[in-house]
């Protein structure tokens, strides 16, 4: 059984269709990349799985389960988070209020201490900033805190939406090793992103859509010799 | 009279309009909409207050609590009906029904209770205290009293408890806070709940200190409690209450000094001015779009 399974997927914005029927799995453990250009429907495809959109129709199935129709603040006790796009911290709050609301869902207060923990192992950042308002923090630091408070609730699939968007190098660099990282742990992973270089070069597989459908799938790595990708997106 | 008197009698004021200001301004910073018909849950209230103490005889405690579970159905069910619908309309529409809503409770109270005016009878039986040749009354004391343990209250409750926390979440960012498992919905209901049931605590003790009421009762200190929340700054907890002391004291110093027909437009040129030099008012958050 797939971790994630996406049926034909349809979702209308007002009368522009943003996604025209599109299908695709997600193995445990896997790294899976979503590219595209701007406009492609690759923020839907996320917001739709995560409920925050829901689809004129089609499906979406987490680990065999039809979660098509489950409200959005019910799908993340299922196991799955969804970092946004834009990181969307809380920044009125602290870089510990925040943590801590990524695992609003969870109760065992000891348990949820031991995920923090674990958070600020990967991000020593955070840890040293804990205090401070998310607001203070540079886009690099709020990334990192959008991340964190995603793992907070222990997600066993996580969707990440451009994570690199905006950053310098280093904190590009630095993103990509956390997902890797996070994949290690076990912890699947189903990645949007512009740097489809990046993305392509740390997933197992991807997906590449175009207005809407998915118009090319395979192998990560095959899909980065491929001369039309090549062309469209990775500026070669 | 003394200042000093004036100016008890003016945070005695001011007090019940930081408790209506809460119900403004925290449903502003949930909902990000202005509920009009806030000034007139604190009607319905002093109506139930008199309805249950007055005619009934029951007990002032037990009455007000009776108003409170009133009220905050009340609020509950308007957002429910009137304003969930219209969560992704636009915000002039949300404001046209707020308008709609306030107009439906002062005809429905009009129809029940009739326009003539109700001499209220106080909540609070207690003379009060003389301290020094200066003379507080008893309502005035308890007010205050009651809006310190209030503010107390919903401060701690929104800092160290899970609903607060979750409508600091929503505050700030619905689609987030709903990714994070927060139930929007509910939160948004919990926030009128508590603001209604403010209301019924604001209607009793100002319809105890100006024991006139009628089904137009709510909207005068819910316009100038409105006014408090935008002064201090709208969406903050500790806003409403600088934001209502401070226009209570400018309306009860104006009244006794300058003159009592022109205290409500000092009051609002106050507002103005302060709006001009600080337009999110005396706290409000400056927003910063960090990209």
């Amino acid at each position: 059984m797939a971790m994630l399974e996406v049926k034909d997927l349809v979702v209308n914005y007002g009368v522009i269709q943003a996604l025209k029927g599109i299908s695709f799995e997600v193995e445990e453990g896997e790294i899976i990349a979503l590219i595209g250009a701007n406009g492609a429907g690759k923020t839907t495809t996320l917001q739709t799985i995560s409920g925050m959109l829901s689809p004129k129709s089609g499906s979406v199935l987490l680990e065999g389960t039809d979660i098509t129709k489950v409200p959005g603040h019910k799908i993340v006790t299922m196991g799955l988070a969804h970092v946004p796009e834009g990181r969307r911290v809380f920044a009125q709050l602290t870089v510990l209020e925040n943590l801590k609301m990524g695992a609003y869902t969870r109760s065992d207060k000891a348990e949820i201490a031991k995920t923090l923990e674990t958070v600020f192992t990967s991000f020593p950042r955070l840890k040293e900033r804990q205090n401070q308002l998310a607001g203070t923090l540079s886009g690099g630091e709020q990334q990192m805190l959008a991340m964190g408070r995603a793992l907070m609730s222990k997600p066993r699939i996580i969707l990440m939406d451009e994570p690199s968007m905006g950053l310098s190098p280093i904190f590009v660099e630095e993103i990509f090793n956390i997902i890797k990282s996070v994949s290690a742990t076990g912890t699947t992973v189903l990645l949007v992103e512009q740097n489809a270089k990046k993305a392509l070069a740390i997933a197992s597989r991807a997906y590449v859509l175009e207005t809407g459908n998915i118009v090319l799938s395979g192998d990560a790595r095959e899909l980065m010799d491929d001369p039309s990708i090549k062309k469209a997106y990775l500026g070669e | 009279m003394g200042f000093l008197t004036y100016l008890i009698n003016g945070l005695s004021l001011g007090s019940i309009y930081a408790i209506i200001a809460l119900g403004y301004t925290m449903v502003y910073g949930i909902a990000k909409m202005l509920n009009f018909a806030h000034g007139d849950v604190i009607m319905i209230g002093s109506y139930a207050v008199f309805m249950t103490m007055a005619n009934s005889g029951l007990p002032a405690v037990v009455s007000i609590i009776i108003a409170i579970v009133i009220c905050t159905a009340l609020g509950v069910i308007i957002e429910k009906i009137a304003y969930k619908p219209l969560r992704k309309a636009t915000n002039l529409a949300v404001l046209i029904t707020a308008i709609g809503v306030s107009y439906f409770l002062q005809n429905m109270a009009l129809l029940i209770f009739g326009s003539n005016p109700i001499v209220f009878k106080s909540v609070i039986n207690w003379k009060g205290i003389t301290v020094a040749g200066l003379t507080i009354s008893g309502i005035t004391i308890i007010t205050i009293v009651t809006c310190i343990i209030i503010m107390l209250v919903l401060t701690w409750f929104v800092k160290n408890t899970k609903p607060g926390q979750a409508m600091r979440a929503v505050s700030e960012d619905k689609d987030a806070a709903s990714l994070m498992g927060i139930n929007v919905n509910a939160t948004i209901s919990l926030t009128f709940a508590i603001g209604s049931g403010l209301a019924a605590i604001a209607g009793a003790l100002y319809c105890s200190a100006y024991p006139t009421l009628t089904p137009y009762t709510g909207s005068m200190p819910g316009i100038k409690a409105f006014t408090a929340a935008v002064f201090g700054g709208i969406g903050s907890i500790p806003g409403a209450l600088i934001g209502g002391l401070l226009l209570g004291v400018i309306e009860i110093l104006g009244k006794a000094y300058i003159s009592s027909q022109l205290s409500d437009a000092i009051v609002f040129i106050v507002l103005i001015i302060v709006l001009l030099v600080k337009p999110a008012g005396i706290l409000g958050k400056t927003i910063h779009e960090k990209v």
